[in-house]
């Protein structure tokens, strides 16, 4: 125990004794406790041994470009000149459209799930969500190539340029591949994740406060906007976790984004991102600082993910905290 | 056998029927004059087919309070949330009969509208846990439409202060509903109730959830708010309804076995089942 003593300016910490009184603890708890904190451990061990990998293989290229790989759009394995600023772009352009679409469709889906839907309406969608969830993204990649390019292609694109042409983003040539295309189809891949918390998160909201907002004169919708206020901090966090898998997501994005390391302002222009050129050039990459490059392309996607786990991280805290106590 | 009941009786309620018998007889004359606000007239409510309550023929007055008695499971919170269409909520719930507010029926009124005028507290305070204290008293209100700050700000101080909340909040009317105690909680629901002004309130057992002097609070707001609204209250505490209220229904099996001034029910009731039952012998 401390005491705290202040005399004019100065104050002392004094120890005092204290006797802590323990239970004893069975043998087999002990046993049990260390096991999990071993598996607890880890999980540690792991996140830090891949960052390290990473940034040890990536020294060659680190040392040649320093930051301005980050801040670089050239990408040539012939002159050897690496910059990863347009796969940056590609996976963040990609994924930001990508929660555009799906993110109201998921509440959307979600609040007629637990709110409006009758029991065989609700069965049949949950069950086609979660088969919507485990279809693998090569399958996507392959109907993006052979249904929703074309279909971009003919249809959406044109449609799109007659329409808002006049923004830059719905301009030039449209090719079907490219990252609007990217976006759809990573928007159809998180739909299902984002969906499914947010339908549990809304589930777990009680009764009682459902009963609170119509005895109040609510009506459907605003009884509804309550619940979606209340559950704002889950839904945020399903919205991060599908984030998550559209910046990560490799093949099916590989597939319809065009693979082409530039940035142009049109969203109908091909371009890449950090998945994709790893997964399209590691196989043939020439040389050591090739190898070094794409590595550090991968320490970047790992560092953009942690940097949106994290933002989400605060934001949930912030939200859960002004909820408790103001 | 009887006289041998009431000797009972008299020895269990002798604190607490004196204090009600004046107000009750007060009550009784100043409210000859008064229209009814709720009258139901073969009300019953079934859930999947099965009958839950039933035949349920009751006239309550304006500026009243009255009491719901029962053992569990007999009906009460049935019949009281038949009463603002809180069944709508609950699937495989029909309601039949008639139930008039105003002596207009309840189904030429808009759904949300017949809500707002009867307002309704729950028997687990609920008050909205992401909303600070201010919000969740205007929730009601902001809900259908913007107000003015300046009125908003009068509505919360009116309403808190209604329900006897005021001094203990007014410091701090942004902090997070749930900082509250529960009392202090249930009462914020109180006000939200009182916020959008409904001429009835139903309160579901209001105070099984909450600490005796969190209780002593609510049953005195519940006296002033008698002045001007319209009280059905549901309780298990049988000194509760003789404490607080002006008339009483006794529910037996979904069935009401019994409704007259609350005097009555605890001193001379007609119905065998109602004097057993108030004096304790089942429940």
């Amino acid at each position: 125990m401390y005491y705290l003593l202040i005399f004019e300016n100065t104050f002392t910490i004094i120890e005092t004794e204290k006797k802590i009184i323990r239970s004893s603890k069975k043998f087999s708890d002990i046993v049990f406790e260390n096991l999990t904190l071993l598996f607890a451990i880890t999980i540690i061990v792991i996140v830090v041994f891949i960052c390290f990998e990473m940034f040890k293989d990536s020294a060659i290229s680190r040392e040649k470009f320093g930051f301005g790989f980050i801040t670089s759009e050239k990408w040539d394995s012939v002159k050897s000149d690496y910059g990863a600023l347009t796969f940056v772009y590609g996976t963040v352009v990609s994924s930001i459209i990508a929660l555009l679409i799906a993110l109201p469709i998921s509440i959307g889906v979600a609040v007629f799930l637990t709110e409006l839907a009758n029991s065989i309406t609700k069965t049949t969608v949950s069950f086609l969500i979660e088969i919507l969830a485990a279809i693998p993204s090569i399958i996507y990649g392959f109907w993006g190539i052979f249904v929703l390019a074309p279909f971009m292609r003919t249809s959406v694109q044109p449609a799109l340029q007659s329409t808002l042409g006049f923004i830059p983003l719905f301009q030039g040539a449209t090719a079907g591949f490219g990252l609007l295309t990217a976006g759809i189809i990573l928007a159809i891949m998180i739909t299902p994740i984002i969906t499914s918390i947010t339908r549990d998160v809304l589930k777990a909201i009680p009764v009682s406060q459902r009963e609170a907002a119509y005895a109040l004169g609510s009506t459907k919708w605003e009884a509804i906007k309550m619940a979606l206020l209340n559950a704002k901090s889950g839904i945020l966090g399903a919205t991060i976790l599908g984030l998550g898998r559209a910046v990560g997501e490799t093949m099916a994005v590989t597939m319809v984004i065009g693979n082409k390391a530039q940035i142009k302002e049109s969203l109908f222009e091909p371009a890449y991102s950090m998945a994709s050129v790893i997964a399209n050039e590691f196989a043939e990459a020439s040389g050591g600082l090739h190898v070094s490059a794409l590595i550090e392309v991968g320490l970047i996607l790992f560092g953009v993910t942690f940097i949106i786990n994290s933002l989400a991280r605060i934001l949930i805290y912030s939200f859960t905290r002004k909820a408790q106590a103001r | 056998m009887s006289e041998l009941i009431l000797d009972n009786i008299d020895n269990n309620y002798v604190s607490v029927i004196p204090a009600a018998e004046h107000s009750t007889a007060a009550v009784e004359e100043s409210h000859e004059h008064l229209k009814y606000t709720v009258e139901t007239e073969n009300l019953a409510v079934s859930f999947f087919g099965r009958e839950a309550i039933s035949d349920i023929n009751i006239k309550y007055r304006s500026n009243t309070i009255t009491a719901i008695i029962g053992p569990s499971g007999c009906g009460k919170s049935t019949f009281l949330r038949a009463l603002n269409f809180m069944h709508d909520l609950t699937p495989g719930a029909i309601v039949s009969g008639t139930i008039k507010i105003h002596g207009k029926d309840i189904s030429e009124y808009d759904m949300t509208d017949v809500r707002r005028r009867v307002g309704m507290v729950f028997q687990k305070p609920n008050p909205f846990p992401t909303m600070s204290i201010y919000e969740n008293v205007v929730a009601g209100l902001t809900l259908h439409k913007r107000h003015k700050k300046s009125h908003l700000d009068e509505t919360v101080e009116k309403s808190l202060m209604l329900a006897g909340l005021w001094e203990e909040t007014k410091d701090r009317l942004k902090v997070s509903a749930m900082a509250l105690s529960g009392g202090q909680q249930q009462r914020l629901c109180i006000a939200r109730t009182l916020a959008i002004n409904p001429e009835i309130i139903l309160f579901d057992e209001p105070t099984s959830a909450l600490d005796p002097m969190s209780t002593a609070k609510i049953e005195e707001t519940l006296h002033i708010l008698k002045k001007d609204y319209t009280i059905v209250i549901v309780t298990h505490n049988m000194q509760q309804a003789s404490r607080v209220s002006d008339y009483t229904s006794f529910f037996f099996l979904g069935k009401l076995i019994e409704h007259s001034k609350t005097r009555t029910i605890f001193t001379s009731p007609k119905q065998k089942l109602t004097e057993e039952y108030v004096i304790g012998k089942f429940g």
